[in-house]
C-alpha cells in the first residue's frame, strides 16, 4: 500500500546481534546518560524563593479598579457577570449618595461584589467585557485556603488599594504589567 | 590466680568486641540513614530535579524528619494477620541484614594502650559460608512479612521474593567458587590479606565480579530486580499491610542490606581495607600503625560509597525486568555463565601449578 506521506518509516526487525543480546553495553550507555544529567541545569527552581516571571498576558487573580483619585470604577452595570461562562460573578448595585462621591466614580456602585474562585475558570472575559475598566486580572494567583467559604472574594478582598492614601500597595497592586508595557 | 588473669584478659576482650559490634551497629545504621537521602537526591538530580532541600542545610535532616514521621504514624495490624508473625517479619529482616557485619574485616588492626584491636567482629575461618547462610536468613523476613499479612498482593510479593533470592543465591555461590579457588581460603580477612600481596580480585576475576554483583543486586531487591516490592503492579508488595516504624524497618533493612553487601563485594574483589597503589608496610613505619589502619578503614570506607552510589545510579537508570525475564536471566544465564567461570578458574589454576 502506497503511504498518503513519504514521512512513514520502515520498521526493521532484525534479530538482536550478540552483543545487543548481551545489554550490557545498552546498561552501561544508559548509565552514562543518567550520569550526565547529574551535572545538567536543574529544570525546577526553589519556589517560595524564586519565582518563574509570568507571562505579560497572564490571567490571574481578579483586581475591582479605581480611578487617579481613589473612586471605584464599578457601576455594576452586571456585564462581567453576563459574560462570565463559569457564572463566577454576582454583584448589587446601589445608587450613590451626595455624600458619597468621593467614593464611587459615577452615580451607581456596587454595593456587593463576589467572585466565586473555585468556580472561575481565569478566562478573562469579564475583564473584555467591562466597559469601565472595573475589572482586571492581576499577575497573582489564588492562595489555597482551607474553606471552600474562602474562596469567595468579597468586594473589600478584590478591590485594588487606594491610590491616594495608600500609593506604595496600590502601584504593587497594579502589577508588574504596567512596568512591563512601560519599559516596552 | 591463672582463672583470674584469664577472666581479666576475657572481660576486656569482651568489652572491646561489644564496643565494636556498637560501633559497627551504629555506623551501618547512619551510612542507611543517610543512603535513603542520598537516594533522593541523587534520584532528583539524574532527572534535573533538586531534590529534598528543605528541612537543614541542603535538606540534610530530611532522613530524620522521614524517620519521625514513621515513628508518630498509627500502627496497624491486620486483624485477619498473624500477629505473632507479623511483628517478627520486620524484626528478622533487620536482624539478618546487620548480622553480616560479624565478619566483615573493617580494618587491620589498631594499638590501643598496648592491647591490639582487631577491626573485625569475629574472623570465623567460614567467614564466606557465614554470609551465604545469614544472607539466605533473609528471606524469611519477606516470606514471613508476605504470608502473615494475609494479603493476595503481599503473598504473591513474597513468593516471587522467595523464588527469586534463591535462584540468584545459586549463581551467587558459583561465581564465588571460583574466587574462592584462587585464594584457597573462605577467611574474609585472609583474603584482603592476599588481595593486599597479590593485587585484587576483580583483574582476576571480572566475570566472577560481574555475576556477583548482578547477583547482589537480586538479593537487595533493588532494581532492576526489585520485584517483591513493585510498587506499581504490587501495591508496594510484602510491606504492603505495615505501617508505622514497622514498615520503617523494612525499607530501612534494604538499605542496611546495600551497605553490607556493598562491604562484601569490596571486600572480596576490590581489597577490602586496603589502600589502592600504596605499601601499607612501609606507610606504617613513617605514619605508625594505627594511622594507616585508619586510613585503611577510609579506603574501605571509601569503596563502600561507590557501590552504594552504584546501586542509586543502576536503580534510576533500568526499568524492572519482567518475571519471566527474571527467572530466565538467573537460571539459564547466570547459572551456566558461573559454572563456565568456575571451569575456566579451575583450569587455569591446574596449568599454573604444573
Amino acid at each position: 500500500m502506497a503511504s498518503l506521506t513519504n514521512r512513514a518509516k520502515v520498521l526493521e526487525q532484525k534479530p538482536m546481534s550478540f552483543m545487543e543480546r548481551l545489554y550490557l553495553p545498552a546498561i552501561f550507555k544508559g548509565m552514562a546518560i543518567t550520569f550526565k544529567h547529574m551535572f545538567k541545569k536543574k529544570a525546577t527552581i526553589n519556589y517560595p524563593e524564586e519565582k518563574r516571571p509570568f507571562s505579560p498576558v497572564f490571567r490571574g487573580l481578579h483586581v475591582l479598579n479605581r480611578d487617579e483619585e481613589g473612586r471605584e470604577n464599578c457601576t455594576a452595570c452586571g456585564l462581567c457577570a453576563v459574560a462570565c461562562p463559569a457564572e463566577a460573578i454576582t454583584m448589587e448595585g446601589a445608587e450613590r449618595k451626595t455624600s458619597e462621591e468621593h467614593l464611587y466614580r459615577e452615580e451607581k456602585y456596587a454595593a456587593k461584589y463576589e467572585i466565586n474562585m473555585l468556580r472561575c475558570i481565569f478566562c478573562g472575559l469579564c475583564e473584555e467585557a467591562c466597559p469601565k475598566d472595573a475589572i482586571y486580572m492581576s499577575e497573582t494567583f489564588a492562595p489555597s485556603n482551607f474553606t471552600r467559604k474562602g474562596f469567595i472574594y468579597s468586594k473589600e478582598e478584590l478591590l485594588i488599594p487606594n491610590p491616594v492614601t495608600d500609593k506604595e500597595k496600590y502601584d504593587i497592586a497594579k502589577g508588574m504589567r504596567e512596568a512591563q508595557l512601560k519599559n516596552k | 590466680m591463672i582463672t583470674m588473669d584469664l577472666l581479666a584478659i576475657d572481660l576486656a576482650y569482651g568489652l572491646e568486641k561489644l564496643l565494636l559490634i556498637g560501633g559497627i551497629i551504629t555506623v551501618s545504621l547512619i551510612v542507611a540513614m543517610y543512603t535513603t537521602y542520598a537516594e533522593r537526591k541523587v534520584a532528583a538530580w539524574m532527572q534535573d530535579r533538586r531534590g529534598p532541600n528543605r528541612a537543614g542545610p541542603f535538606g540534610l535532616l530530611q532522613p530524620v524528619a522521614d524517620g519521625l514521621k514513621l515513628f508518630f504514624k498509627e500502627e496497624i495490624i491486620p486483624l485477619t494477620s498473624n500477629k505473632t508473625l507479623f511483628v517478627l517479619g520486620p524484626a528478622l529482616a533487620m536482624v539478618t541484614a546487620m548480622l553480616t557485619s560479624a565478619v566483615i574485616p573493617w580494618g587491620s588492626s589498631i594499638n590501643i594502650f598496648g592491647r591490639d584491636v582487631s577491626l573485625q567482629i569475629a574472623d570465623v575461618n567460614i567467614g564466606i559460608l557465614y554470609v551465604f547462610g545469614v544472607v539466605s536468613m533473609g528471606v524469611y523476613g519477606i516470606m514471613i512479612g508476605g504470608w502473615s499479612s494475609n494479603n493476595k498482593f503481599s503473598l504473591i510479593a513474597a513468593v516471587r521474593g522467595a523464588s527469586q533470592i534463591i535462584s540468584y543465591e545459586l549463581a551467587m555461590g558459583l561465581s564465588l567458587i571460583a574466587l574462592l579457588m584462587m585464594t584457597g581460603s573462605l577467611s574474609l580477612k585472609t583474603i584482603v590479606q592476599q588481595q593486599m600481596e597479590g593485587g585484587w580480585n576483580i583483574i582476576y576475576q571480572p566475570l566472577g565480579f560481574l555475576i556477583f554483583l548482578i547477583c547482589v543486586f537480586a538479593e537487595c531487591n533493588r532494581t532492576p530486580f526489585d520485584l517483591p516490592e513493585a510498587e506499581n503492579e504490587l501495591n508496594f508488595g510484602y510491606h504492603q499491610e505495615y505501617s508505622s516504624m514497622k514498615l520503617g524497618l523494612y525499607l530501612f533493612s534494604e538499605y542496611v542490606n546495600m551497605f553490607i553487601s556493598s562491604a562484601v563485594v569490596s571486600t572480596l574483589f576490590f581489597g577490602g581495607y586496603d589502600i589502592p597503589f600504596v605499601d601499607e608496610a612501609a606507610l606504617s613505619l613513617s605514619l605508625g600503625a594505627n594511622t594507616v589502619a585508619l586510613l585503611g578503614f577510609g579506603a574501605l570506607f571509601a569503596k563502600i560509597l561507590f557501590f552504594l552510589f552504584l546501586f542509586i545510579w543502576v536503580r534510576w537508570t533500568i526499568p524492572r525486568f519482567r518475571y519471566d525475564q527474571l527467572m530466565d536471566l538467573g537460571w539459564k544465564k547466570l547459572i551456566p555463565l558461573a559454572l563456565a567461570n568456575m571451569l575456566i578458574t579451575a583450569l587455569v589454576i591446574l596449568w599454573l601449578n604444573k
